[in-house]
């Protein structure tokens, strides 16, 4: 159970990196990684909500969805439940933990419409995750997202300090460097089935 | 009176396909753009479903857009999204199976495909009817313009294939990279490159990945703070950098002209 769990967790941040392999959640990868500050704020409050959204949405298919024959309700029952979750995360957060409200909260609303949340509920029921899988999956996906932000804005912040030809300023120097990001990211396929045969 | 909503119309369409393509022009749209974008025909798969959302949901919101209150109207916008995902996702599924199974995931996150929100929000919620749903189909096509063009691109070059058929297979290699998911970034930089050089030849401003492109925008307050270039400490250094740079050549342009003098003077 516990190689399973690594194997997870290694997979969604390394070798199927969701924003780099799986292209989710470019939106935010692009335009948050400017200061490296947002980009922390940003990477934790997608992790927290991707780990809440995989641990609600799991239970929903499993035991009321499925169950009931309403499989092709996935998506529009994700992403209400998502909406309300993320909407109750912000008023839980700015009543009760008013620092952290500071830190994520401005965050929060852009993440509802993030493919990134939605894509790991999804994919979880596509795996055909359990409980504990869907949760680490969440986590790790978030995680994943985090490394691939901080380390871009790293990389931007680099790139700003250069002299780029006048046609590649701006958005396409920031799509080239992702690529080569993304390409370092292709190397480690294989390597976790290989860490932990 | 026809004939002026007549022109009208064709504008908004047109609009939709050049001059506010909503990937070229707006950025928006990037995620579904980078994934699909392997193969040509996905890249009309996807294009195609998300024209058909994109009209649907347009319709729907500009009919109740009265009646939706303020503060809920994100949330209500999805759920018309969504219903109308649900149908093209089974649409699929029964009479394109094959389709369905190479978009994956990427089909039901149309959901969460900013062009479409950022549509309702922006036309569908101010605009009567006719038009929102000619804005939809305009901006549907333009979407599958540039799903076409870069899945033309990433195939020919990365698998040697056109649609499926062989065109440069037998010839040279491919180069298997533009199928990775790397080379979808690099194709797309690579194609706003080619647009930053059309917009500083025409005059017009290039594309930004901004706020006020962002659907969310309205709820965010997250805006300022989300890296402005004034703020950023870099921008900074390098502003200072050129002053300092300017303040140098003058001291040497001085120093030039006094020198210039002196030979004078001798």
């Amino acid at each position: 159970m516990m190689r399973e769990i690594l194997i997870i967790v290694f997979t969604a941040v390394l070798t199927e990196n969701f924003v780099l392999s799986q292209f989710l959640g470019i939106c935010p990868f692009l335009g948050v990684s400017k200061k490296l500050s947002s980009a922390v704020g940003m990477s934790g409050a997608v992790i927290f909500v991707m780990t809440l959204a995989s641990a609600v949405t799991q239970p929903i298919y499993q035991f009321i969805l499925a169950p009931n024959g309403l499989e092709y309700l996935n998506t529009i029952v994700f992403i209400i439940v998502i909406a309300a979750l993320v909407q109750l995360v912000e008023t839980a957060l700015k009543r009760y933990m008013p620092p952290l409200y500071r830190a994520l909260g401005i965050y929060l609303p852009l993440i509802t419409t993030n493919c990134a949340v939605l894509g790991v509920a999804l994919l979880n029921i596509d795996e055909g995750y359990g409980f504990i899988e869907s949760v680490v999956n969440g986590f790790g996906g978030g995680v994943g997202f985090m490394v691939a932000l901080i380390m871009f804005s790293g990389v931007r912040e680099r790139i700003e300090r250069n002299n780029i030809p006048k046609a590649l300023q701006g958005l396409p120097i920031t799509l080239i460097a992702a690529s080569i990001v993304s390409l370092s990211f292709t190397g480690f396929a294989g390597v976790v089935e290989g860490l932990f045969a | 009176m026809a004939q002026k909503s007549k022109t009208d119309y064709k504008k908004i369409f047109l609009l939709g396909i050049f001059q506010e393509n909503p990937v070229l022009r707006l950025v928006l749209g990037t995620c579904a753009t980078l994934a699909v974008s392997t193969q040509a025909v996905n890249g009309i798969g996807m294009g195609l479903s998300t024209t058909f959302v994109l009209v649907g949901s347009n319709l729907v919101i500009s009919l109740i857009k009265d009646l939706i209150p303020e503060r809920v109207r994100i949330p209500a916008y999805v759920t018309v999204i969504a219903g109308f995902v649900t149908i093209i996702q089974m649409l699929v599924q029964a009479f394109f199976p094959s389709v369905n199974d190479a978009l994956g995931i990427y089909l039901p996150l149309i959901v969460v495909n900013c062009i479409i929100l950022a549509r309702a929000e922006m036309f569908a919620s101010k605009n009567p009817v006719g038009a929102s749903i000619i804005d939809g189909i305009g901006m549907g096509l333009g979407f599958t313009m540039v799903l076409l063009m870069m899945g033309s691109v990433r195939e020919i070059l990365g698998n040697g294939t056109w649609f499926g058929i062989p065109i440069t297979a037998n010839l040279i290699d491919p180069m298997l990279i533009l199928i990775l998911p790397s080379g979808g970034f690099f194709v797309f930089g690579c194609l706003m490159a080619v647009m930053n050089l059309y917009c500083d030849r025409t005059g017009q401003k290039r594309a930004e990945l901004s706020c006020q492109s962002c659907p969310a925008a309205s709820a965010c307050s997250g805006c300022k703070s989300c890296a402005s270039k004034e703020e950023s400490p870099v921008e900074e250094a390098r502003v200072a950098k050129a002053e300092l740079e300017a303040e140098v050549l003058e001291d040497q342009a001085a120093d030039k002209a006094a020198e210039g003098k002196e030979a004078e003077d001798k």
